[in-house]
């Protein structure tokens, strides 16, 4: 194996995919390096598989380049011993044993088969080893595909969507496997589309929107930068006029106060004290008074919506143009939580594209088919407001729920 | 490419192929399907040989009636050169074999070898099967392996079975999906060859596809019907092949996986 860490590094350089009008990922350039879980992070339909595909030689770019160790995939010098993915929990043949399907992998890189039966220790399928792969659950799915993953040793590894269908106890151990890999000196690249999950597996972000590179940063930076503290207040129900008083109190000492769905409000740029202090000279009652801090979740929708749109948008206009915005989002939800993802009083606008945003999407540009299916699971995203990137969404959800998993979207049945 | 790396990857998809039923079950079906339509047929014609023209009579190709049930059993064999190539496309599998070999002709090669290899085995048991059991129940109007020609034809014959397996895998790595494979091949080779073959409009044409021309190093008599010999005629068939593996190996090279 390699020597020095720079030696295991992915590395891409305006990285450019597209099918025929439509761009899949524009001008990516980032670095992943050796020795942490770097999240690859961004709605669905965003480009996250595409690059994956592009970093492993399985698709070609339209324009630059990404290369592992300094060379691109192809020619990389035994490449399945240097990196291992788990791109699909399906790829498998359902017919064949859950051993057999790793026993081809392996014969294919040169393993021997006793390194098959380890990694079916390692991600708790030996005792399913010799059932055919058809019965398999979605998590037994991706442990098999963590296991085909691992089979190598590799110091790359590329994991898409890893914790989709498994079970908390799965998340888990998933989250302290990458951990460890990457603790061992490797090269770890986990995409995901939840933020919260990243936020506790992660080192490093790259985020993706629409194709586009949103940030490359660490975790702890991204958090900071993106999530604001802020309270929320209570006023005794039915007395407008203390509510009233209560907000032209908060506004003249400088908060930004936005009233919530229920009736609370949201004040940012005030201490809790402060909150207290200005209510008691307003003559106001407080019912709560309490402090919060906004979800990863929301940062990150913030983020990826802010500048830019998202391709889905464009998709969705296309493809379904008599439909409500949003029905992405109606099945499969608890009724409590909805209402936070339910479709914006407003029509929704596209935001103005940024001058540097210019991977020209055509609203009638036909969707290809493998990537169609991702496409339409990220129909719900464009359902929230746009709002401006200084304020937190009025009506998003996960401001009211903080650090709550996100819960189980359409999109996390893929 | 050492000689290691080729060994691995050669052993691995003879594991795909080990692995997976439906693959052994389509070579079984050809075995069984030709052989015992051969035989069904061979033993109709053998009691009903005095009820035929005398012009039949005369050009009677016995070796040419046991392989009777070619017709059908290729189906089995093209089935299973669709499935051996689409079943990685529609699984996903491609994705994971291509990262492990990331060098295309590499893995198509080796899926390749090992395939027709077995399709060749197949076919061989196939053809020498159906020309000694369609003999044993043609009765007195049977022919013998040592009569001129006709080891020729049951050699062929087992050729033949092989290359049309490899035709169809040909295909299936240029059309990629199982559906789209088998709903062009089977009812092209069922129906669509036989009757562009035997229209008087389109015959020429017809007598150069594949299973057409292949099929001629089958008969021992010459009908006059093809204006080949039966090693032309295979060579024929070759061409296709080699036409289908290429386009199948340039979808494999520029295409994404």
């Amino acid at each position: 194996m390699t020597g020095t860490t720079g030696d295991n590094m992915i590395e891409a350089v305006g990285l450019t995919k597209s099918y025929g009008a439509r761009t899949a990922v524009y001008n990516l350039t980032f670095r992943v390096q050796p020795g942490k879980v770097t999240g690859f992070l961004g709605p669905n339909g965003a480009g996250k598989s595409t690059t994956m595909r592009m970093i492993l030689g399985l698709d070609h770019p339209t324009g630059g380049s990404v290369t592992i160790g300094g060379y691109p995939y192809r020619q990389l010098p035994n490449a399945p011993r240097q990196v291992g993915a788990l791109l699909d929990a399906n790829a498998k043949h359902g017919g064949r044993s859950a051993r057999a399907h790793l026993l081809c992998l392996a014969q294919l890189s040169g393993i021997p088969a006793r390194r098959v039966d380890e990694v079916l220790g390692v991600v708790g399928l030996s005792e399913v080893a010799r059932r055919r792969s058809k019965a398999f659950s979605l998590g037994m799915g991706q442990r098999l595909g963590i296991a085909a993953a691992l089979l190598g040793d590799p110091q790359v590894l590329l994991f898409d969507e890893p914790v989709n269908g498994l079970d908390p106890e799965g998340i888990l151990w998933v989250r302290n496997l990458m951990r460890r890999l990457a603790a061992e000196g490797r090269t770890v690249f986990v995409s995901s589309h939840l933020m919260s999950e990243m936020a506790q597996t992660a080192d490093h972000l790259i985020v993706i929107g629409r194709g586009q590179l949103m940030a490359d940063l660490p975790v702890r930076d991204f958090i900071a930068a993106n999530s604001t503290d802020f309270a929320r207040v209570r006023t005794p129900d039915g007395d407008e006029a203390a509510r009233e008083a209560l907000v032209k109190a908060l506004g003249d000492a400088g908060g930004q106060v936005h009233p919530e769905a229920d009736g609370a409000l949201k004040v940012v740029g005030l201490p809790l004290p402060r909150i207290s202090d200005l209510a008691h000279e307003a003559d106001t009652r407080l019912w709560e008074l309490s402090p919060h801090q906004a979800s990863l979740e929301e940062a990150y929708m913030r983020m990826t919506q802010g500048a830019v749109d998202f391709r889905s948008t464009a998709d969705q206009r296309a493809g379904l143009v008599q439909q409500a915005p949003a029905p992405g989002y109606a099945p499969g939800h608890t009724p409590g939580y909805a209402p936070g993802y339910a479709p914006p009083q407003q029509p929704y606008v596209p935001p103005q594209p940024p001058v540097q945003a210019q991977p020209p999407v055509q609203p009638q540009a036909p969707v290809p088919a493998q990537r169609a299916a991702g496409a339409t699971m990220a129909l719900g995203v464009p359902a929230l407001p746009p709002t401006p990137p200084a304020s937190p969404p009025p009506v998003a959800a996960p401001a009211d729920i903080p650090e709550q998993p996100a819960p189980s979207r359409p999109e996390d049945a893929r | 490419m050492s000689a290691e790396n080729a060994r691995r990857v050669l052993l691995s998809e003879w594991t795909k192929i080990r692995s997976v039923r439906s693959t052994l079950w389509t070579l079984v079906t050809a075995i069984v399907v030709t052989v015992a339509l051969g035989m069904l047929i061979s033993g109709l014609i053998g009691h009903n040989f005095d009820d035929l023209s005398p012009h039949e009579r005369m050009t009677f190709d016995p070796t040419f009636i046991s392989f009777a049930g070619t017709s059908l059993g290729q189906l089995a064999l093209i089935a299973f050169g669709i499935l051996v190539v689409s079943n990685e496309y529609s699984t996903g599998m491609i994705r994971a074999s291509l990262t492990a070999v990331p060098v295309r002709g590499v893995l198509m090669a080796a899926k390749l070898a090992v395939a027709a290899a077995l399709a060749l085995v197949v076919g061989m048991v196939t053809s020498f099967l159906a020309f000694f059991l369609g003999q044993s129940v043609l009765g007195e109007h049977s022919t013998d392996i040592g009569q001129p020609g006709v080891l020729r034809a049951v050699f062929g014959g087992g050729l033949y079975m092989g290359l049309i397996a490899l035709f169809a895998m040909g295909a299936a790595w240029t059309l990629r999906s199982p559906m789209l494979s088998f709903g062009i091949l089977i009812p092209f080779f069922f129906l669509i060859s036989g009757i562009l073959a035997n229209v008087p409009a389109t015959e020429k044409v017809g007598h150069y596809l594949p299973d057409q021309a292949g099929s001629r190093v089958m008969r021992v008599m010459d009908d006059g019907e093809q204006p080949y010999g039966p090693w032309a005629g295979l060579l024929i068939m070759t061409i296709w092949v080699v036409g289908a593996l290429l386009a199948g190996y340039a979808v494999l090279r520029k295409r994404d996986a």
